[in-house]
Order: C-alpha cells, then structure tokens, then sequence
C-alpha cells in the first residue's frame, strides 16, 4: 500500500493567548508541535503498512522549521518525507492549501490512500481533508474512528457520528480523515530516529510543484481573516455576600423561576 | 547543568522522556494502587528499541554502553521506580549471559531479551543468604545429561513476568566461595515454580516473588560459563548494574524535588507563596544540590566502569550509596516541603519516598557498599 | 507579499505592537517582516506614514457575484428526526434574509421525510427543497454533496448554511470545493455588513483561545458551517406559509462510490446533556470521585442533568459524554451550576449562551465569575450541601 499522510506544524493551541490590551498573540513559551490529530494519521499509517507491506510518505504544507514534524513522523516509523515550502504560501486558508497539496501530490506520484488527521487545532476548520479529496477526485470518509478491513482494494471502516457511528466501505484510491479514538500513537523508537536525523527530506517550492501563482497563498484564497481579538463575556455579575446559610438563601430565591 | 551528551545519547533521553511522560506518570498511580505489573508500558520501551541498549549489535540489540543505559532509567526512574526496576532487572538477569556466556548460549537468549519479546530476572538472594550471598543452599548437582536444582529462592524481582532466570547456586559445597555457579533456567522447565506476589512498602507495580526449584532439571548446556565461577560472574554482574540502580535514585530525587518546587510557588500561607520563606528555600537548595551531586556522580561512575571492566568496584558502590541515600532524603523531605498533602496518596510525593527506600536495600545494602569502598581504600593505600 | 517602503519607514514601530503574529519587527530603524505574516493588513491600516502595503492582483471577482441571492441553510435529517441544528439555522437564517430583504431556503434530505418540510416551514423557512429517496437513506458525502451543490448553483444563494456537525463538517468542505468557493467552519457568531452585503463570519481558533472574523469577498456562495446549540430559533408558527418543492436530482448524481452498511446508534451513558434545561456541572475543586458525587446529588435536587469540565472527565471521575467545553459538548440550557470549575475559556466557550449561569469557587478571581449571573466564593463542600437542602426545603 502506498501511503501518504498529511501532517502540519502548528504551535501547541492550548498554550496560545490573546492580549486583549495589545491584541498581540503571545508566542513566547509556546512550542511547535506535530498536530496531534496527525499523530493518530502517521500511526495508523505505518500500522496498515506494517499489516499490508508498502510506504508511508509524510508531506507537509509550511515553512522550513516543519522539517522538524517530518522528522518527528520518520522516527514513528514513516519511510520517506516531503516538505512543500515556498513564501509564496503565505497566508493560504484552506482552498489554497488543498491545491497546494493536491499538486504536491501529483508530484509525488501514484498512492493508494491518503490519511490526515481531523483538524489542525490553530485553524480547526477539519476542511483540508475533504476539499484535498475533491481536488484529487478521489472518494472520501471523514472522522474514521477505527479501520475494520482491508481486501480487494476496499477499506472497510467505522466512522464516527454524532449519534454512533456507520459501517462505511470506501474504495482504493480514497482518503480518510481521523480521529483520536483510532489508536495510540507510538513513542519513536531509537532506530526510527537514527534514520530520521539521516533522512533526506525532499523539498518542493511553488515551481517544483508547477503551480499556477494565482492560486497560491493570500490571493489564492477565498476567505480572508480580517479581525482577530480574545473572546470576551459579559455576565451582570452579581456577587452574593454573608454567611454561608445568607449566600444559599439569596441564591435560593434567585432561582425560584428554575426550581 | 549541560552534561554534553553525544546527539545519540540526547536521542535516547528524549525517548526515554516522551515514553516517562506519556505513558508511565499517567499510569503509576493506578498501577501502584493496584499492584500490577506494567506489560503494556515494557512493551512500549521494548518498541522504542531501548531493551536492546545494552545488548551488543550481532545480538539484535544497539551496542550501547553502560553510560547510555543509565541516561533512559534516570527519565523512567523520575517516572516510577517500579516500572524502571522492571525495566532494570531484566538487565540484571541478562548480565550474567553477556558477560560469562558461550556464543551459543548469548544468541540463544540474547535476541529475543532486545527486542523485549522476552524478560530475564537475577536470582541469587535466599531466606538465609542475603548480604552473606556465600551461605546460599541451593543446589545443582549433575545427572547425566542435566542438572538437578534445588531449594528456594526469595525476593527475585520480575519472577513470574521473567522467562529467563539466571540462577546461583552451590554446585561444590566444599570449595566455599569457589562452589557456587550460574545456570539459566527457563519459565517452562519442570520443577520450577513461582510463589505469590511479595506485599511490599513501595515499588508496589514491581513484581517480587519466591522461586521454587523441587528437582527442576535442566539441560547440561545451560550452565552460565564454568563451575566455580559463580561468585565471580555475581560480582561482576553487580558492579556493572549498580549504577543503574543509583541512577533511579538521581531520577526519583529529581521527580521529588519538581514536584516540591512547583508545590512550594502555589502553595499560599501568610499572604505569600511559601517558597518565599528562607526554611522552605534552604530545604529546596539542599535537595537541589543533593540531586546534581549525584546526578555528576553517577554519570561519572558510569562512563569509568564502561572502560574500566577490572576497576569497577569503588566506583560502582560509591555512586549507589551516594545516590540512594540521597534519594532517601530528598523523597522525604519532599513530603515534609508538601506536608498535609504530601502525605495523601492523591499526590505523588508519598508513593517516591515509600519507593526510596528499597533503592538503599537491594543491589547489596548501602552498609555493604560501604564495606567494600572501605576495603578498596585499603587495597589502594597499601602500596 | 507585505511591501516595506524604506524610504518612508521612520521605524516607530507602530506596527510591531499591532502585528498580532509577532511578524513585524524594527531592525536597526526600519520595519522587518518574517515569515509568520499571515497578510492580515492591520499594520498596513496602522502605519501612520503608509510605508506598509500589501502587493495584491486584483483579485479576480466571480463574474456573476450579483446574480447571487438568497440564504439557504441545509437542514439535517437522520435515523427519522429532524437534528435541532436545523430550526437554529432558520433562525439566524432569517436574521440575515430579513436584513437583505430575500427569501430564506431550506434544502432537505432523507428517506421516509414524511412533512418534515412542514417543520422547517414552521421555523421560518419560506421555500424547501426536498429530495426524499433510498439513496439518502444513509449520509454519504457525495450524494449529499452533489444534490446540495447542484441546488446551489441552480438557486443561486448568496449564503449557505448547514450546522457544524459530524455530517456538516464533513461534506460542506466537499460542496465548497465543488463550488470554487470560501468556507468557513464551526461560527459562533454571523452578521452581514450593511454597506456591501459581506458575511462576516466569527468562529474560535486555536482551542477556542482566539476569535476570528473571516470573510469570503470574492466568490459566491458564501458558506459557513454553524455551531449548534449557539444560535436560537425562532418561535415556531405552525399558521406559516412556505414554498415545498419536490427537487428531482439527475440519477447520476445520487451514485456514490462509498457504501455505508449499516448505521449505528450508541447510547451514550443514555446521557444528552444537550437537551435539558438545567445542568449541574463540576470540576477540578471537587478534588476527587468521591467528591463528584455532591455534584449527582445538586443535579438531583434541581432535576437537571449532569456536565463536567475536562478536568473532572480527565480525571475519570465521570464519563466524556458529561464534557462541556471546547472539546465536549456546548450546552446552553436555562440554568448552568458551575462548581469548583476555574472558567477556563476552553470551559466556557460550552456553557456561555446558558441564560442564566451560577458559580460557586473558593477562588475570587476565577475567571468563572466573569461569565457568572450569580457567584458566590466560598468553600463548595460548605456551600453545595446547604444548597441542596435548602432547595429541598423549598421544592417541599
């Protein structure tokens, strides 16, 4: 089986605020990691080659310093690594990216089946999955929680859904998109690292991938961010003072409605 | 303090690291609680490669040195000393083949010891023969084509999770310290069994039991080197394990002190965090400077008895004592820095200083590493 | 590219201090930009000097963005039952409808819709286009894909809507796609601009700790998946009339190379804590399992169901179907208890719309109290049993 996983550098979400004074998002203290989603991807990944023979190839969308998650993936067991780089993709939302990737992977050559995590958890939008799947034409399954089977060019799946989930059966070539609940991703192991330091990562920039300028980045793009600011709540706050048995009994009264 | 790894040695700590901090501090607690052996996370240490770190490369293992076995228990050992003893025994009971074994015999086991698909034990302490290992009664004596064990072992760490055993016992009663020998025996020979599991103070997801040998027969071959040289292959076994064990110590001391620090900036007494009080800093410095003292000596113990084989003792002892009792002080000063709390078992800090404790038992009592440092000292000076 | 004239730049370094990425720095006097720029142009609208500029083409606009007009919302239908996100569509559907004075659409699929266009008629939808056949019986993103896109292009909308669900967020990008259009995903907040008809979009980012604006200028529709239990709906007027027309897709368009087998229902502790009006809710100050049970004990007092915050699910002193946060449930019922719960954002973004919300926290500065109607600081292990007491008393 060819595999090729997509996976995105972002900076650890939970760590990430906004200055409501500035506006400033400080990144100080906030480190760079693999999506976690994409973790669950490479794993599965390199578990159905390990079942079924064939390569991982991992290929990420960003600038050099994702060198560093390729690396990461390598050393959990994917064999080669891609690395699609180029100014010119600033600033891409996800339209851009997924024709970005898609002639990223016509570059790459023929697969069998392409796995992304869910979501990347700074734009959490889960929409590269499936617009990558209709550039490429290919059948798609979103939120896979488990893989069932593998046999004549079909994988045969449970997809989560809000309520439960379908037994869903997707032909080869496809892409499937992942949740956490799919494994648990492995540590690397000494041996993956040794190569992953070794690896040559193969870098493509915009002309490598014979891109059409308009479609890259900002101007091609069909949404734009044009505010950001830190939440902000309202509540008419109303704090209740005294003893304890004082507190509950306002309390009390301020709930007859709900009682 | 910058140490100066060698990128494959950082490689082995991040490793170590990520497995410490993913898999074994979420699980210590219920696996202590619960006494349970950690298959899953030996599995994942075996998967990341790090079984085989002491293991020579033709045996399927990495070929690296004792100093790098000490770099990944210092993370497990800041983990769980249980799970790092696990981790460590199996070692132990490997030691004894790489060091005396035949070709055969390593290729034999070796192997499957790397990639962790099996886990070996060191057998060698009994109900009257603990710091006197000379007074073991167990005994081999050869029957034709085998050897017949028998007697009782106690305390062997990893019995029942092991499936190979690397066993002492007296194979000539009358030569004294030169009538004992080393065997391997396998989880599936007749006439071996394992008692149940020991109740412990600490180290609690460590597994501890007897080893019963009722006319246990093996075949002739698995005799570990030659008869009589027992002792030797266990002292030498020792020495070369025992900065492993010190190492736990510098992991665990290091475990306590974070938690002892971040606990001390939280916690609010008096208007004000109490590390900001001289008595909780002068506590906090002292375990510090405890912790990198033997951080520095341990590191430096383990890269001399990597290229010192013949010179292994003093350093090996000193390194174990130091480090233990260290470990001993600043686990329980650590409960004392987190008082109420710290002796709930909600927080983490009780578990680390019933778990120090055995760190100054086994591996031979901080009493006789002191023996022996003061006997080396002696051999040195009479010059 | 952002454009740096350095003959203008006098490096005040205004617009270091607007770069919301860190992007922007003064270097030796003059202005130096890195690659986190993300275009955002707020230092091009702050420098006082205009020494920022942004080289753009002229973004080629849809030809026939004009022609596009109307809100359309996709109403979910599945295992018989009409998915609530749909009447909240309507509902801020005709927010907008009624603010550009056009007609609000429905599309709707399913198998066996029985008059379930009739529903979305009741909530406010003036035209339903539905298509009722085996082929939809299950979802599957590209039929449901296609019949939505070719609507789409027939009826021209300017705005589509479906709910942020695991059907939504799975086959709208596929539509957007197909379209050559922007989409937006998981809005909390919606508005149109009055001066040129642009949607502006609101949704978290980066687990919720950022809110963005986003719009979709240049190309038509503009989509946007919703968060449910976010938006209301309207009160339902059973008296209302509407359009319902029986929308035949060509055969081609209901194949999908995907099959699903089977559907299966899984009952979740038999717990939605979505639906009820009350929800008693704990966290981290409840110190352990045992501790949790006080939090069953309010909820029983009050009737209401029980949520939890990560902390506590974490934790394991109760199950992830109890969550309400970021990465569990949004709940938005008439009354939230929240106890020994901080008010972390990635909390609150779940329970913030409840109407009326009360914290109880030894902690006077927990950020809880910022969201709270009622607060009250103070030892919950005190507090909490009175409370349940006290309404015990008064429920007789």
């Amino acid at each position: 089986m060819n595999i090729i996983v997509c996976i995105k550098q972002v900076p650890d979400a939970k760590d990430v605020r906004l200055d409501p004074k500035t506006n400033t998002m400080a990144r100080e203290g906030v480190e760079a990691i693999m999506n976690p989603f994409d973790r669950h991807a490479v794993e599965e990944g390199v578990r159905l080659k390990e079942q079924h023979g064939g390569t991982v190839t991992v290929l990420s969308m960003g600038p050099p310093q994702a060198e560093a998650v390729l690396r990461e993936a390598v050393s959990c067991g994917a064999d080669e690594a891609v690395l699609v780089s180029d100014r010119a993709f600033a600033g891409a939302d996800t339209w851009a990216t997924t024709y970005t990737l898609g002639k990223a992977i016509e570059k790459i050559g023929p697969f069998d089946l392409i796995l992304c995590g869910k979501q990347a958890i700074d734009g959490d939008t889960a929409q590269v999955g499936p617009g990558l799947a209709k550039r490429l034409n290919i059948p798609y399954v979103s939120y896979v929680r488990k893989i069932t089977g593998f046999e004549n060019d079909t994988i045969l799946l449970h997809r989560l859904m809000d309520d439960g989930y379908d037994e869903v059966e997707v032909p080869l070539p496809g892409l499937l998109t992942v949740v956490k609940e799919i494994n648990e991703p492995r540590v690397p192991s000494l041996k993956g690292k040794m190569k992953a330091k070794s690896l040559s990562i193969k870098t493509l920039n915009a002309g490598d991938i014979e891109a059409d300028a308009g479609s890259l980045g900002l101007p091609g793009s069909t949404t734009q961010v044009v505010k950001v600011f830190a939440p902000e709540f309202k509540g008419e706050r109303a704090m209740l003072s005294g003893t304890v048995d004082e507190q509950v009994e306002q309390l009390v009264n301020k709930l007859e409605p709900y009682l | 303090m910058d140490y100066f790894l060698t990128e494959e040695q950082q490689m082995i700590v991040d490793i170590a690291r990520q497995i410490t901090d993913e898999k074994i501090i979420p699980q210590r607690a219920e696996l202590d609680e619960k006494e349970e052996f950690a298959t899953d996370i030996l599995n994942d240490i075996a998967q990341a490669d790090l079984f085989g770190l002491y293991i020579p490369e033709e045996y399927g293992g990495f070929g690296a040195g004792g100093f790098e076995i000490v770099l990944a228990l210092e993370q497990f050992g800041r983990g769980c000393v249980a799970i790092a003893t696990s981790f460590a025994a199996s070692a132990l009971g490997a030691y004894p083949i790489l060091l005396s074994g035949s070709a055969e015999m390593k290729q034999k086991y070796m192997p499957d010891v790397a990639s962790g698909k099996k886990r070996a034990a060191f057998a060698l302490t009994e109900a009257n023969a603990g710091s006197d290992a000379s007074g073991i009664q167990t005994t081999a004596v050869l029957d034709g084509d085998e050897w017949v064990l028998n007697g009782t072992k106690q305390w062997i760490t990893n019995a029942g999770e092991a499936q190979i055993y690397s066993v002492v016992a007296m194979t000539d009663k009358s030569k004294g310290a030169r009538g004992a020998s080393m065997f391997v025996v396998e989880d599936t020979d007749p006439g071996f069994s394992c008692g149940p599991k020991e109740k412990k103070m600490g180290i609690r997801a460590s597994a501890t039991c007897e080893l019963i040998f009722k006319d246990c027969r093996i075949p002739k071959d698995r005799l570990i080197g030659r008869q009589g040289m027992g002792f030797i292959t266990v002292m030498k076994t020792l020495d070369l394990s025992r900065p492993g064990i010190a190492i736990l110590g510098v992991g665990l001391g290091q475990a306590a002190l974070d938690e002892s620090v971040t606990y001390a900036k939280q916690r609010v007494q008096f208007g004000k965090p109490i590390i900001s009080f001289q008595a909780i800093q002068h506590m906090l410095a002292d375990m510090a400077i405890k912790v990198e003292a033997s951080r520095a000596l341990v590191y430096a113990a383990a890269k001399h008895i990597a290229k010192h084989p013949k010179d292994m003792s003093k350093a090996s002892s000193m390194c174990k004592v130091f480090a233990t009792d260290m470990a001993m002080e600043v686990t329980t000063d650590a409960v004392q820095v987190l008082a109420g709390y710290g002796y709930m078992r909600e927080y983490p800090v009780e578990k680390m200083m019933r778990d120090a404790k055995i760190l100054q038992i086994y591996e031979g009592t901080n009493q006789i590493q002191r023996n022996v440092v003061g006997q080396e000292l002696n051999k040195e000076y009479t010059k | 590219m952002l454009q740096i004239d350095i003959e203008a730049c006098i490096g005040c370094g205004v617009c270091e201090e607007e770069c919301t990425f860190d992007a922007i720095e003064v270097i030796d006097g003059i202005a130096v930009v890195n690659e986190k720029c993300t275009l955002c142009g707020s230092c091009v609208d702050s420098c006082e000097v205009g020494a920022l500029s942004i080289e753009q083409k002229e973004k080629v606009v849809q030809a026939d963005l004009a022609e596009w007009s109307g809100i359309m919302i996709f109403a979910e239908f599945r295992h018989g039952k009409m998915v609530p996100v749909s009447f909240e569509l309507l509902g801020i559907g005709r927010q907008l409808a009624d603010q550009q004075n056009v007609p609000l659409s429905a599309v709707l699929l399913g198998s066996g819709l029985g008059d379930a266009a009739r529903d979305l008629v009741s909530y406010g939808a003036d035209i339903v286009y539905q298509v009722d056949d085996p082929a939809l019986e299950y979802f599957t993103d590209e039929i449901y894909g296609n019949i939505l896109e070719d609507v789409a292009r027939e009826q021209k909308p300017e705005v589509v809507l479906a709910g942020a669900t695991a059907i939504g967020r799975s086959f709208i990008p596929l539509v957007a796609t197909s379209l050559a259009t922007g989409l937006t995903a998981d809005c909390t907040q919606l508005a149109i601009r009055p001066e040129d008809g642009v949607l502006l979009q609101t949704r978290p980012a980066f687990g919720g700790n950022i809110m963005a604006t986003i719009e979709c200028p240049h190309t038509r529709p503009q989509m946007a998946t919703v968060r449910p239990r976010v938006m209301k709906a309207v009160e339902q007027d059973a008296e209302r009339k509407g359009e319902i027309i029986d929308y035949q897709p060509k055969p081609e368009r209901l194949q999908s190379k995907v099959r699903v087998l089977q559907s299966v229902l899984e009952e979740q502790d038999q717990v939605n804590i979505t639906e009820g009006d009350t929800i008693v809710a704990g966290g981290r100050g409840l110190d352990n399992e045992k501790g949790f049970e006080l939090i069953k004990q309010l909820a029983d007092a009050v009737g209401g169901a029980v949520g939890a915050s990560r902390a506590a699910v974490d934790s394991e002193w109760i199950a992830y179907p109890h969550q309400v946060g970021q990465t569990g449930k949004t709940v938005n019922p008439k009354l939230y208890i929240a106890c020994g719960i901080s008010g972390a954002i990635q909390h609150v973004v779940g329970m913030q719309s409840s109407e009326t919300i009360v914290a109880i926290n030894r902690d006077p500065h927990a950020s809880i109290f910022d969201v709270a109607t009622y607060g009250i600081v103070g030892d919950l292990f005190e507090v909490v049993p009175k409370l349940i007491e006290k309404i015990k008393e008064r429920r007789g």
